[in-house]
Formats: structure tokens, C-alpha cells, sequence
């Protein structure tokens, strides 16, 4: 009997247990997770909260519960991981052996790596939506928001679901105008990217229906400090943004746990596996996915999906001593949410950028376009979550490689195209 | 994609003037690079630039801005100082490693 320890009972952790334990018999090999809590969020939700469209109980579920029968569920802080002695040591002094380990603890907020976040105005006229109790406390001040300038500032390059602050201006703007306030209110968009997206065709979309909406664009803004009490961030490049309410995504890190294991991550606490088997170099034991891999790729739920997939068939094979063949792409879904009842799909991976075109499959949904369709799907979604990602099964059409079939790809080759950011 | 003689040795660079082989890389074309950018390289400078070229030969990978202050002693305060227009970035050119992903 071989034990399988899983760190995180997420977006990645989850379906993993649940796949590993159709492809392992009991007999064969234990599985345990290990969470903090034993409550699953809906994390996309979030962005509805401070429009008062969702509440964070109807977001919540129990983590336990989306574990299939003949999983062990630990609930623990993790101190440590001793690499060479493939031991985990929880808080409380349990320590729990493994002969392979899944890390999937996602990553954290770190507002206080920013100077001055954390000080006078912090939840009061600075917020974010990316935690429960921020999300929750900026649904207040929104609704008591009815003139001045609203700014949303992205404080770092690694975040979570970078398309999410995004989406919040264009949800706000539209709450803004259904609420008769729009034109006593400025709303400026503030990114450390050169552009509204990290690659050229879509940020270039992106910044003309920003433009559309009436929303300044500042970039190249590396937040240096946030002055609540002022109403002002400052870059390091010595550039002021002024507000009156200010929407920001903080600095991230990896696992905390992660830093204070020699060997498995970075001095950020992310843990650097191979882009395509999602292994630790010199640990073939050792698995990450989800938002606590060093990766390139986006911090967003469907690459933890797409990455749940592949880890699992090189763990699998791992397990039964044949090489590990299967390879992530770097394959990242997202919808973005417009206001005015639209969304806007992108699809991509390593390789290839976000380009219009269309999803192949029965419904074709448009991508890198506004579309009532694409709204929708994103609404959809959060019953796929529950029941078809979280317990492991194949979403029909959705898979780990990105398809290339229904893109525009052409636009790439054009001569008119230029790369890198715009 | 262009190609050019840096420091007396032909180099293609990409569209943002990134070197496409970081092992032609040599400190007479961080020198030049750099002067390109505007920036005139102080021993604090090649600190961080060498810090770049060996974070890069051991994993594959140029740092972020604030992984490369964790791990490099140089604050972030510092970095901008000594690189204005994006410390990751400019190092990173100037090293001849390949631009460090935010995220893609």
C-alpha cells in the first residue's frame, strides 16, 4: 500500500483526489488530503458580491463533501515538507509519510507587501473583492458610491484570474450607469502591464472597449505605495493615481509552507515543476498544480482543471513505474465578464494567443468578441464546477489541449501583426 | 525579428530587442544593451544583471521584481531606481536571458 498525499483541496486538489481514486484500487493506495478549513469556495463568484448579486454562503460548500468515498480528509495547518524524508508536518505536531505528494494550496494575499495598503483607509475607501470578507465589505461601500473617482489598481504581475479586475471595471461601470451615477463618477483602470492584457490581440480589444466604456487606461503603473488616508497610489517610477474609492488586487505568494520547505519552491513560496509533466525536477514524486506552481501560466481555475488532467496520468503512470508521457500546454479558458449582459471568451495556451474565432463544439461560442452567449456560458459554469470539474469527470469538449480548430489564427501570420505587447 | 551586430558579434533580437540566443550573450554586449535603454552600468547594476544571467542558467527562467528582491538583497526601491522602466525586464534584457513571464 502506497500513500498519496494531496496538500489542498481547491480547484486542482479536488478533482485530482477524486481522479486518482477511480485510477487506483483501495488496496493499491491511499489517498489523504489536507485543508486548513472545510470550506470550498466558488472563487469566481466573488465578482458578483459587491454588486449584491451573490452572497458568500450561496458560494460555499463543504470541501469534505466534494471528496469521493475512500479519500481521508485531514484538517490542518501544513508547517513543513521534509523533501528527502517525504514526510509532511502539520501544525499540530501530526506528521504524515508519503511516497508521492500533490501540492495544490493555491496562493495568497499578501496586501501587505505593498506600503501603505494595509494602513489608514484599508477596507474603509481601499478594497478588494479577492477575499470573502473584502468582497463583502466593498458591496457596502459600492452601494454608497455616487460620485468621484473610482480606481482599480492591480498591484503585481502574478495574481489570480488576471482577467477578474478587468472584469470588475466593466461590471462597475455598468452598475454605475443602471444606477444614473455614471456621469459623476471617473473610473480608471490602473495595470504594472504595458498594456489592458498581457498579449498583443487582445489587449489591444480589451483597451478599445475600456476606451468604449469611458475608462481611462494608465499603464506600466508598478504600484510603489497606497495612501488611503490621501486617496492616492504611487508608482515606483514616481507617477500618482488619485481616488476617492480604490479597488486593488494585492501582491500575491505562494503557500506560506512552501517557503519553509527547503527545496520545494522559490523565496515566493511557488513551486517550480516542469511545465509539461508538473513534476519537481529531481523529485519525481513530487506534483504541483493550480495557483502554487512557479509556471508562466495564468493563476486561474481552468488551467488548474486542464493541469488536473495531466498530473493525474503522469502520477498514474509514475505510480506504476512507466515514464511520464502526458504534457501540459499552458492551456488557460476564461470568460470575461463585460456588463450590459455580455461576456467575452479567450482561449490560449503557451503558444498560441488569445484570437477571435470560435470554441468548436455544438454551441461554437464566440471567442475574443462580446457576446450575450459567452455571458451566459459563464453563468453555466458554476454548475459544471460542482459537478462535473470538481468530481473529476471530462467536461464534453473541454479538454487539457487547447484547440486550434475554430481560430482565427491567420490574424497571427498577418503582416499587419506586430508582437509582443501593444 | 531583426538581426544586428552587437558588440561585434551578429545577434538576432525579437520585437522588443530581447536576445533569441542567450548564449551568445557577452559583458560587452550587456554594455551595449544597456546603453541603448539609457543606463550607464555601475557595479550595482551588474550585480543585479549577474544575479539575472545566474537565475536564469539554474532555472531556466528570469526572476519577477519581487523575487529578485527576495532573492537577490536588492530592494525593490532600489531595482526601479537602478532600472526605471521595469527592473525584471531591463535586467533581464541586458543579461540576454529571455523576457520573465508575469503571466501569459
Amino acid at each position: 500500500m502506497r500513500r498519496i498525499v494531496i496538500l489542498g483541496t481547491g480547484t486542482g486538489g479536488t478533482p485530482v483526489a477524486n481522479r486518482l481514486r477511480r485510477a487506483l484500487a483501495p488496496d493499491d493506495a491511499s489517498i489523504v488530503c489536507v485543508d486548513r478549513d472545510d470550506d470550498h469556495l466558488y472563487q469566481p463568484g466573488l465578482l458578483y458580491v459587491p454588486f449584491g448579486r451573490r452572497t458568500l454562503p450561496s458560494l460555499t460548500r463543504s470541501r469534505r463533501a466534494q471528496l469521493h468515498h475512500g479519500i481521508d480528509f485531514v484538517e490542518g495547518e501544513v508547517d513543513a515538507v521534509e523533501l528527502d524524508a517525504r514526510r509532511v508536518h502539520l501544525a499540530d505536531g501530526t506528521a504524515l509519510d508519503y511516497d508521492y505528494l500533490v501540492v495544490a494550496a493555491g496562493a495568497s494575499l499578501a496586501p501587505e507587501e505593498t506600503e501603505g495598503l494595509t494602513g489608514p483607509g484599508w477596507m474603509e475607501r481601499v478594497f478588494t473583492f479577492y477575499s470573502p470578507a473584502g468582497a463583502a465589505a466593498l458591496a457596502d461601500a459600492l452601494a454608497r458610491f455616487n460620485g468621484g473617482r473610482l480606481v482599480v489598481a492591480v498591484l503585481d504581475t502574478l495574481i489570480k484570474c488576471p482577467v477578474a479586475p478587468l472584469e470588475f471595471t466593466f461590471l462597475a461601470e455598468d452598475a454605475l450607469t443602471r444606477r444614473g451615477v455614471r456621469d459623476r463618477v471617473e473610473i480608471a483602470y490602473v495595470t504594472p502591464l504595458e498594456g489592458a492584457f498581457t498579449r498583443p490581440i487582445a489587449s489591444q480589444r480589451l483597451a478599445w472597449l475600456l476606451a468604449d466604456r469611458g475608462v481611462e487606461l494608465v499603464s506600466s503603473f508598478a504600484a510603489a505605495s497606497v495612501d488611503g488616508a490621501a486617496g492616492r497610489i504611487t508608482s515606483y517610477d514616481g507617477r500618482g493615481v488619485d481616488f476617492d474609492l480604490a479597488v486593488v488586487v494585492p501582491a500575491h505568494n505562494g503557500p506560506a509552507f512552501v517557503t519553509r520547505s527547503p527545496g520545494l519552491g522559490d523565496a515566493l513560496g511557488y513551486v517550480p515543476v516542469d511545465e509539461r509533466t508538473l513534476q519537481l525536477p529531481g523529485h519525481p514524486e513530487v506534483f504541483a498544480l493550480g495557483d502554487a506552481t512557479g509556471l508562466s501560466t495564468s493563476k486561474a481555475g481552468s488551467v488548474a482543471h486542464f493541469e488536473s488532467e495531466v498530473l493525474v496520468e503522469n502520477l498514474v503512470a509514475t505510480f506504476d513505474g512507466r515514464p511520464p508521457l502526458a504534457r501540459f500546454d499552458g492551456h488557460t479558458n476564461c470568460f470575461l465578464e463585460l456588463g450590459r449582459g455580455e461576456a467575452l471568451l479567450i482561449d490560449f495556451n503557451r503558444d498560441v494567443e488569445p484570437v477571435p474565432g470560435h470554441y468548436p463544439g455544438p454551441v461554437g461560442l464566440p471567442l475574443l468578441a462580446p457576446s450575450r452567449i459567452d455571458h451566459l456560458g459563464k453563468l453555466a459554469f458554476e454548475s459544471l464546477y460542482w459537478h462535473a470539474l470538481l468530481p473529476g469527470h471530462s467536461i464534453p469538449g473541454v479538454a487539457s489541449p487547447m484547440p486550434r480548430r475554430g481560430k482565427r489564427l491567420s490574424m497571427l501570420r498577418h503582416p499587419a501583426y506586430v508582437g509582443g505587447p501593444r | 525579428m531583426t538581426t544586428q551586430t552587437l558588440a561585434g558579434v551578429s545577434v538576432e533580437r525579437d520585437a522588443e530587442g530581447f536576445l533569441t540566443d542567450p548564449s551568445l550573450w557577452s559583458e560587452a554586449m550587456a554594455v551595449a544593451i544597456a546603453a541603448e535603454e539609457g543606463i550607464a552600468l555601475t557595479e550595482r547594476h551588474w550585480e543585479v544583471v549577474r544575479f539575472m544571467r545566474h537565475a536564469y542558467e539554474t532555472t531556466g527562467a528570469g526572476p519577477n521584481v519581487r523575487l529578485l528582491a527576495k532573492t537577490s538583497g536588492v530592494p525593490v526601491k532600489e531595482l526601479y531606481a537602478l532600472f526605471p522602466r521595469g527592473p525584471a525586464k531591463t535586467a533581464a534584457k541586458i543579461a540576454g536571458i529571455p523576457k520573465p513571464h508575469g503571466c501569459i
